[in-house]
């Protein structure tokens, strides 16, 4: 997708007058959080799930290399094939070969954001092979040639009407009179159209929500089913998956599977769970013939070891962008790259550098609502606040911001020209704001000023107060 | 606690926007805190707690003026703030702040372990259960984002605002919600901090109350600055104030009476 996170406060400006938009993230806003509650009500050990969580993955984060290894070397055993993809660019190519060896012309996607990130679906068009996207809302965007606006829910930026009119646009064999209404029709419709491609398809590309290196499996959750059909038709299977995917067993996978659905979508678990260890054997009734696994670090071994390294325990369930207030106010679009949300802005200057995303990290009050629902207790805005760090010691925040915050702090630091400068700031505001007791404008406020009023000073400082009556006291 | 027993003492960090913006709520604070049986003392070099600074990522100058709070603020008791932002700032990231350093990692331990936000020392330290005022007033109560999610401020204020005879509690939808005000987020990116802020007027105005709480005057001035641009009559005011009966100074905001 194209990169805009420089361009954070058009597009923040343009979702926010955009009146379509606003309605449709409502339903982040509503739907998800209570889905959320209900169903982490229901689970009184969830909060000692999220610890173990945690656990397994600081674990395993710590002894990576090790897992990786171990992994690698199960794939292998079970017949699989293990690629090593430092860059974007590297995975691309390793996934193009794969397909140009085996002739492929179409392939069919299960939902992946690795997919995303490393920009596939143009590289694959480019190169003649045509991807197509089988997850209901990943369908819809590639119609619409958009991009995901939300990690678990890529169409969410849409409603139900732009997504009939597009089905009316694209499935032109199909009877024009026919009733698109109910969402169920719109599913069913998709699922018509894309039976045939899975049968085309010469190759299936997944992602992977776990890597479990004890069996050398791969794992996805999905809700429609559409991930089986792309990983098991089709002659050859690709699962491209970022390292930080691996957990060391079976059990550890259970486990933070249990914090997955119910942080995304309130479920108790997703309503399919595909465990996939290597192609299809003799006695099996189907499956691939090859099973390749790309493995992408993309800037994730410099994560390792840094301030950064607790967001590798990070598994997409999109908890702290359903819960972000300013992710309801713009949309995932607005951040300009494939991780929107508090865990896009914490990985987006991982992945793309802080000097081009420098917004993101910035564009947070620090509610810290995400990191109280992330089931894998990641501190967002400490590592948002970790990135305002590295920008200030770079000198990337704008000199205004930098000049005023020095002035401010010259003062702060020397309490007796604070007084003075106080007691003159509070007299001064507070003749302006007269006898309503309001400032409407105010010019070298006026980030505050054009949205709401000031609340004028009382006159004089708490402290010039609180000194006078001590000494009538005395 | 018996009348024999020394009152403790209580330094009270009266926070940046109290000092220039309301100075009332210093003398509420002041107040209850002497109500709890306590001595209060205001350390007249005070300013800002540096949550500016940190936030900013200007770690050098934040450093700076969080050993000048310390220096401050370490000699007594108890060190008390009108504000769950500061108070997490002083209890919560200034430990942070001087991991591993051999002579401040300690000092500023041992400060920190004395700081609380006003209303949760008033009943989590002092043990207050009420506090014997009136207010004929219904009211809606915002918690502020830090005081809620980083000191677990929620329960304490509601219990001692249902002591208050005559006040009425009308909960609003949403009331964990962020106001938009964030420091300086809201002079970064003011129009999605309006739009955040907007969202929450609207929900206050469907409770109907007469009067919005709230214990951080930063979200409170940014919810009064646009109940106001919008026109409400509702009246707001920092919690503290209406605890220790001192609603007779203009509103923040509102028409009061
Ligand atoms: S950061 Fe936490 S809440 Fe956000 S997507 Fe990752 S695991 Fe989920």
């Amino acid at each position: 997708m194209q990169f805009t996170a420089p361009q954070f406060k058009d597009n923040a400006a343009r979702a926010l007058a955009d009146g379509q938009l606003q309605k449709a993230l409502t339903n982040v806003e509503k739907g998800f959080i209570a889905k959320r509650a209900a169903a982490v009500a229901a689970l009184p050990e969830f909060d000692a799930l999220r610890d173990k969580g945690r656990e397994i993955k600081n674990h395993t984060l710590a002894h990576l290399d090790l897992y990786l290894e171990a992994y690698e070397h199960k794939v292998t055993e079970s017949g699989g094939h293990v690629h090593w993809a430092e860059s974007a660019e590297d995975a691309r190519q390793l996934v193009l070969d794969i397909c140009r060896r085996v002739g492929a012309k179409t392939v069919t996607k299960g939902k992946s954001m690795i997919t995303e990130e490393i920009n596939l679906n143009d590289f694959l068009s480019e190169h003649a092979i045509e991807p197509v996207e089988t997850d209901l809302g990943e369908y819809i965007i590639q119609l619409r040639g958009e991009h995901p606006s939300h990690i678990i829910a890529p169409a969410v930026h849409l409603n139900k009407e732009q997504v009939e009119e597009d089905f009316r646009r694209v499935h032109t064999h199909l009877d024009p009179k026919r009733d698109l209404t109910a969402p169920e029709t719109l599913l069913s419709e998709a699922r018509q159209v894309l039976r045939k491609r899975y049968f085309q398809a010469d190759v299936g590309i997944t992602g992977a929500n776990f890597l479990i290196a004890e069996t050398g499996t791969s794992v996805i959750v999905t809700n429609e089913g559409n991930g089986d059909l792309t990983q098991s038709l089709p002659k050859v299977h690709i699962v491209v998956a970022s390292i930080e995917k691996l957990v060391p067993t079976l059990e550890d996978c259970s486990q933070i599977l249990r914090l997955l659905a119910r942080s995304a979508t309130g479920q108790d678990i997703s309503v399919y769970t595909t465990f996939s260890t290597g192609p299809r054997r003799a006695e099996d009734p189907d499956g691939p013939e090859e099973y390749h696994v790309i493995l992408l670090d993309n800037g994730r071994t410099a994560m390792l070891g840094s301030e950064f390294q607790d967001m590798l325990r990070c598994i997409r369930c999109g908890a702290c962008m359903n819960h972000c207030p300013v992710y309801h106010a713009v949309g995932g679009h607005a951040y300009g790259s494939v991780y929107p949300g508090p865990m896009g802005a914490v990985l987006t200057p991982s992945l793309f550098g802080v000097d081009i995303s420098g917004h993101l990290p910035n564009a947070s009050t620090f509610c810290g609502r995400c990191e109280s629902v992330c089931p894998m207790h990641i501190p967002l805005p400490k590592m948002m606040r970790h990135w305002r760090e590295r920008e200030f010691e770079k000198h990337l925040n704008p000199a205004t911001a930098r000049y005023g915050l020095g002035v401010w702090a010259f003062f702060a630091k020397r309490p007796k020209l604070y007084r003075m400068a106080t007691s003159i700031g509070a007299r001064m505001l507070s003749l302006i704001g007269g006898s309503r007791g309001r400032i409407a404008s105010l010019p070298f406020a006026s980030g505050w000023t054009d949205i709401r009023d000031l609340p004028a000073p009382e006159g004089q400082t708490f402290a010039q107060q609180w000194a006078a009556r001590q000494k009538q006291g005395a | 606690m018996s009348q024999a027993q020394i009152r403790p003492k209580v330094g009270l960090f009266a926070t940046c926007l109290v000092d220039l913006f309301r100075p009332s709520v210093g003398f509420s604070a002041a107040k209850l805190i002497e109500d709890a049986g306590c001595d209060v003392h205001v350390p007249i070099a005070q300013t800002c707690c540096g949550q500016p600074a940190y936030n900013s990522g200007d770690t050098k100058d934040t450093r700076d003026l969080a050993k000048q709070v310390i220096e401050q603020f370490e000699g007594f008791d108890y060190v008390v703030l009108p504000s769950g932002s500061c108070g997490a700032m002083l209890k919560m990231h200034y430990p942070e702040l001087f991991k591993g350093d051999p002579l401040w990692e300690e000092r500023c331990r041992r400060f920190s372990d004395k700081v609380f936000e006003l209303v949760s020392f008033l009943t989590d330290v002092r043990g207050m259960t009420e506090v014997k005022v009136q207010l004929g007033k219904s009211v809606t109560y915002h918690d502020s984002c830090s005081g809620l999610r980083e000191l677990g401020i929620a329960k304490q204020p509601r219990a001692l605002l249902s002591s208050v005879e005559g006040l009425e509690l009308k909960e609003m939808t949403g009331s964990d919600v962020c106001c938009g005000f964030g420091g300086t987020f809201c002079v970064k990116y003011p129009d999605i901090s309006g739009k955040i802020v907007s969202k929450k007027t609207a929900m206050i105005g469907e409770t109907g109350a007469d009067l919005l709480l709230a214990g951080d005057m930063g979200c409170l001035m940014n919810m009064a600055g646009k109940l106001k641009r919008e026109g409400s009559t509702i009246e707001v005011r920092h919690v503290a104030e209406v605890l220790a009966g001192m609603t007779d100074s203009r509103p923040i905001a509102g028409s009061g009476k």
